[in-house]
């Protein structure tokens, strides 16, 4: 399984090299990281390619990583049935950069690529429909950023005189509490007042 | 004769609609009774599970699977287990494949019943909704009966299950199995043959297999196309592969073929549960139900009372939890609505980084649109039903 997944990874970074910028195969899966123009030409060739055969898309999702300057990963998972393969494409972006899209490519890719915008702000290009999909109508903000609080900005209840939901800030008796579980015995990092003279 | 001004009607349907299965607003566009476009809202069940799973530890997260799709909870619950059991690289002991196996079989019996049921009430069928419901409920007994609740079971942990089963429940479990056949036959009475059933269902939402995987299908709306694929034979987990089993498939890919692969897969289901009885029951089947180093899965109470090390166990990971390796996986399962997937990606810590959930009813659902051009506005809810939608993890 593995051979042939690095083979094939190998086939593709080869027939696309400006597009494919590094392959990887971890857990028994091939990963392939490319530039953020080239999706669609990659998403083309991994369909119609007769080693490759992916016809079906699996999923699209975004990953936050706030520290990087590309902040978002969008993550695609293609399934070939044919060959009983799996294959997951990577690209990087940012708030502003936007992704070309893979619906005309892949029809299924609509409402996966709408979901990435509504949880993080991925922008697509040539996307047929581009609203937001599972948050409330005019809802603000991008939930699944790793800086959108869990607890979110507003909450709704239903008012008695106006006879209809009203929004409101959120308004919790309680924070949420996130608990750092983690061990303090293992992995401190900080170095203790007085320690950095023994160290020299 | 002056022209007549014509202008297309848009209705909306739902999210209050018995036929919408669950909270699904649709605004169709008709010309006369032939829907010219369908727009779903969906999302009205959102919950953020993702954002909250983000935020709890990977146990604490399970039970936000069985809140996705509440119709076969422990598919999903497997679905994680098996994502995070691949990234810590720890394998089930035989015991505890056997029970995951014949409880996702129990999942799947569970919901197809709903499933062709409720859509042969859809096109106006009574009587198997009751029928169904019958049998469902001696299934959610079982549930209960192993993890202690009918529906939100948190009982498919990653490193194993959370108790044994009785011997009592299994056999119980078998004397259900052959009534259930004849259970089967009689809805079967009442639906293949009926001639206003087949009216409502045959040519209606014909799928070709190119589009099913150009849309994302999975699971029986492939398998009504003709594809010979399922997770359970093609990319086997757990012991499916020692198992015996057939695949049903369609060949028109239309309503009624879905509707026939799905009756086929609850017969299989049993045959699938009757084999795993048998080796529950033999020497190979017995041992422990989850896995033993104790790093993982915490000791029971009862061990925690007599052993230090079991308390210490104990208390770490009912708080801390365990770390689990950097790295990302995508885990399927064959989930009674098709590829049910979890993307985990991990930072090392002791919460996922981010658990990316692919609900099979969400490219289902998508397809809406695409499945309903063209047909009458009857043909709506048949198609729904046929999608086998649960909004749960449609929004999740």
């Amino acid at each position: 399984m593995d051979s042939s997944l690095s083979e094939l990874g190998e086939y593709i970074s080869a027939k696309l090299p400006e597009a494919v910028q590094s392959v990887e195969s971890s857990f028994g899966e091939l990963t392939l990281n490319v530039t953020t123009d080239s999706i669609v030409e990659v998403a083309r060739l991994l369909r119609d390619d007769n080693q490759c055969q992916f016809s079906c898309i699996i999923d699209i999702c975004g990953v936050d990583y706030p520290q990087r300057v590309d902040r978002f990963d969008v993550v695609y998972h293609f399934l070939s049935p044919t060959q009983n393969l799996r294959i997951r494409v990577k690209l990087k972006t940012d708030e502003d950069t936007p992704v070309p899209s893979i619906c005309e490519v892949y029809p299924g890719a609509d409402w996966f690529e709408r979901e990435a915008y509504d949880m993080y702000g991925i922008l697509f290009v040539n996307h047929p429909d581009l609203r937001r999909l599972l948050t409330d109508y005019g809802f603000e903000g991008f939930p699944l950023r790793k800086d959108f609080p869990l607890t979110g900005f507003v909450e709704v209840r239903y008012n008695e005189e106006l006879q209809r939901v009203v929004y409101e800030p959120v308004k919790l008796t309680q924070e949420f509490r996130s608990f750092d579980y983690l061990s303090p015995w293992e992995g401190t990092d900080y170095v203790l007042p007085g320690d950095e003279k023994a160290q020299g | 004769m002056s022209e007549a001004q014509l202008r297309n009607f848009n209705i909306n349907f739902g999210p209050q609609h018995p036929a919408a299965h669950g909270v699904l607003r649709l605004v169709l566009e008709l010309d006369g009774e032939v829907v010219e476009r369908v727009d779903p809202h969906v999302g009205l069940l959102h919950r953020g599970t993702e954002k909250l799973i983000e935020h709890k530890t990977y146990l604490q997260a399970v039970p936000y699977f069985d809140r996705l799709d509440y119709v076969a909870p422990m598919n999903q619950e497997h679905a994680f287990a098996l994502a995070v059991e691949r990234l810590l690289g720890i394998t089930v002991p035989k015991r505890g494949q056997l029970i995951r196996v014949l409880y996702s079989e129990i999942g799947r019996i569970l919901n197809h019943l709903l499933n062709v049921t409720t859509q042969a009430m859809d096109v106006g069928a009574l009587t198997p909704p009751l029928w169904g419901f019958e049998e469902r409920e001696k299934l959610m007994i079982f549930y209960e009966r192993a993890c202690g609740a009918r529906m939100h079971a948190a009982y498919v942990r990653p490193g194993g299950v959370h108790q044994d089963l009785a011997p009592e429940l299994i056999d119980d479990i078998e004397a259900w199995c052959d009534p259930f056949l004849d259970v089967l036959d009689d809805i079967e009475g009442l639906l293949t043959d009926n001639r206003i059933f087949k009216q409502r269902n045959v040519d209606i939402a014909t799928v070709k297999l190119e589009d099913a995987w150009a849309w994302g299908f999975s699971g029986v709306m492939v398998r009504g196309s003709g594809a010979k694929w399922d997770l359970r034979k093609s990319q086997p987990y757990e012991c499916y592969d020692e198992l015996e089993f057939d695949i049903a498939i369609g060949k028109n890919g239309d309503c009624y073929d879905r509707y026939l692969v799905r009756m086929e897969e609850m017969r299989q289901s049993v045959k699938i549960m009757k084999q795993c009885i048998d080796l529950l029951r033999s020497p190979d089947g017995q041992g422990p139900i989850s896995s033993v180093d104790g790093k993982i899965v915490p000791p029971k109470r009862g061990e925690m009372k007599q052993s230090m090390e079991g308390l210490i166990h104990h208390f770490k990971l009912y708080t801390e939890g365990y770390k689990v390796p950097e790295g990302e996986v995508y885990a399927a399962v064959e989930a009674p609505k098709g590829e049910f997937g979890v993307y985990l990606v991990s930072d090392g810590s002791n919460k996922p980084y981010r658990c990316k959930i692919r609900a099979p009813g969400f490219a289902h659902m998508s397809a809406m649109d695409f499945l309903s051009r063209g047909h009458m506005l009857a043909d709506v809810s048949a198609i729904i039903g046929t999608l086998d939608i649960v909004f749960g993890e449609v929004d999740r």
